[in-house]
């Protein structure tokens, strides 16, 4: 399964002086929300029906904490492909992952639905159709057996239920698990374990960010009064001023 | 740019979602620009019969792959279909819905034609032959301007910030049936199980009445779904609810639930978290109702009311059910 380093959700973002990137030095890193349920998804699946979970990450030295998380949290093994300027294009990362993922043996791949960082929503489709493998996508339930899995997808308006062959690809939606906790004794063994760090195969993006900026402030807004007193007041306004109703 | 502008109209059932005209008239504008045709193509089953209303927002030709195994989205079936017509017809931009079949769909066909998707655009202009997309990254707390040079640029577009217009007089499309052999699949769509009587989908919904920890546990959702009826909305709901298992994940508004932008948002008993905060900003206007004055959402909501949730929600489903003279 892959994962990925995101800035915590309840990070400010800064701009960086070019104007064209994130200043990310002081933000909080966590493990991808989306792919922390792939991940307990993963370990889940390991439990009932044995096998062995690896963690693939590709990103800088310093997703290593995440590698390590996820190392605790029940993963056997992990690749980093390790480059410290990749593109941030999601047809390159792909193309990268699918690269490395050529070499490997494996029945199920899990992806979180989208990092929250770049929200591209890219990755996971697009390695699936390099490798030529089924791919259900925004998953809430998977269930595995007789080497075939069915897999519920969240659609607007209700879960439509696929079933797919294995090998097959999945990427989390929230509902998917519930994620454990590591704990400390966890976290020590997770470093025995072995990462096997390697250095991605180079692809060009096709996307170039021109700028990044601050979405513009919505003006001010006012308190219109308190309880139910200022009701007829909201209607009101909502109608003859604002015109929305 | 050289090449016709492909749409994807997405439908639903035998009609066409409200998003696939926002992305068919944005296509004719881009298409105005640059002096190409606009290429509807919709995929389903008895939808042909509808073709012919791509037309009132501006699609010049219309190509339909109609059978009963495209009812629901079956990614292997729809790929090789659009990927199929993208390449006969070399289009210079595809744009898709920012709907999960559109976000399921844009990145395969994105890889295959050896390109990428600028996802959930809020704006898209042409720039000689590039298209320049203007898109939220970390759930809105930023705008990326990205260039995409190449052809085709494939880029979706997120339900309810273009706005669809019809065309005076409508274009009368050509319609052109597609010839639709399976390919090979190991996915089966097996069924759609509806989660029941909500009709409109958060992204789509035009009034959202949102409930928070203020709400203070799941039964008493009942009084935003009485306003939400009223109003002709749906009710959304905040992380902390969620989390509590108040409300499905489905309901969720904000950085790891859904990004809306409605016409109006009712904030009700929510505190204004970033987090959320960034799902729900692009909201035309934005109402809040919380008992603490002190609570971040009053630093953005467009008016206020400083009160109990238990008290001024009933009492303004009053006030609109005699607005809206359903008393």
């Amino acid at each position: 399964m892959c994962v990925r380093r995101v800035p915590d959700t309840a990070t400010r973002i800064k701009i960086a002086p070019d104007g064209k990137s994130i200043v990310t030095s002081d933000a909080e890193f966590v493990i991808n929300p989306f792919e922390e349920y792939s991940l307990e998804q993963g370990v889940q699946l390991k439990e009932k029906h044995g096998g062995e979970l690896t963690v693939l990450t590709l990103g800088p030295e310093k997703s290593t904490s995440v590698i390590l998380k996820a190392l605790a949290l029940g993963a056997d093994r992990a690749i980093h492909l390790k480059s410290e300027n990749f593109p941030d294009d999601p047809s390159a990362i792909a193309r990268a992952i699918a690269a490395e993922l050529k070499t490997v043996e494996f029945d199920v791949l899990l992806f979180g639905k989208k990092g929250v960082d770049d929200d591209n929503q890219q990755v996971g489709p697009m390695v699936a159709e390099l490798l030529g493998i089924p791919c259900a996508t925004q998953i809430v339930k998977l269930d595995i057996s007789d080497g075939k899995a069915v897999a519920h997808r969240e659609v607007e308006g209700g879960i439509i239920v696929v079933e797919t062959t294995l090998p097959s690809a999945f990427t989390a939606e929230k509902d998917l698990t519930v994620p454990r906790y590591a704990s400390l004794r966890e976290l020590v063994a997770a470093r025995k374990k072995p990462i096997l760090v390697k250095e991605p195969q180079q692809f060009p993006g096709a996307l170039e960010t021109i700028s990044v900026q601050y979405p513009p402030p919505r003006p001010p807004g006012r308190v219109l009064g308190k309880g139910v007193e200022a009701v007829p007041v909201l209607v009101k306004v909502l109608h003859e001023e604002a015109k929305v109703i | 740019m050289q090449g016709p502008i492909l749409v994807f109209a997405e439908s639903s059932g035998s009609e066409f979602r409200k998003s696939a005209f926002e992305a068919v008239t944005e296509a004719r504008r881009l298409a105005d620009r640059s002096k190409s045709e606009v290429h509807a193509l919709s995929i389903g089953y008895r939808i042909r019969d509808q073709a012919n209303s791509l037309g009132r927002f501006g699609a010049d030709k219309v190509l339909v792959a109609d059978d009963e195994s495209l009812k629901l989205f079956q990614p292997d079936f729809y790929r090789q279909i659009a990927l199929d017509l993208a390449k006969k017809t070399n289009p210079s931009v595809i744009l898709l819905p920012a709907t999960s079949t559109g976000k399921d769909l844009a990145p395969r066909l994105a890889i295959h034609l050896n390109t990428v998707v600028a996802t959930e655009c809020t704006e898209l202009e042409i720039s000689g032959d590039d298209l320049i997309a203007t898109r939220p990254a970390y759930a809105g707390k930023v705008l990326l301007k990205v260039r995409m040079g190449g052809n085709p640029k494939v880029a979706t577009l997120r339900p309810n910030v273009f706005t669809a217009k019809e065309r005076v007089p409508a274009t009368s499309p050509s319609v052109e049936s597609l010839l639709f052999e399976k390919p090979s699949t190991r996915m089966t769509v097996k069924e759609f199980v509806t989660s029941g009587a909500k009709k409109q989908d958060l992204t789509e919904a035009g009034v959202i009445v949102s409930g928070g920890r203020g709400m203070g546990g799941p039964e008493n959702y009942k009084i935003l779904e009485e306003l939400a009826i009223v109003m002709g909305g749906v009710v959304g709901a905040s992380r902390a609810s969620v989390d509590a298992g108040w409300r499905p994940h489905s309901d969720q508004v904000g950085q790891t639930g859904r990004t809306v932008s409605p016409t109006l948002y009712i904030a009700c008993g929510i505190s204004g978290a970033i987090q959320h905060r960034v799902g729900m900003i692009n909201s035309k206007v934005i109402v809040a109702i919380n008992r603490d004055p002190e609570a971040p959402i009053f630093g953005f909501a467009d008016y206020g009311i400083v009160g109990d949730v238990f008290e001024v929600v009933p009492a303004l489903t009053r006030e609109m059910r005699r607005y809206y003279g359903k008393s």
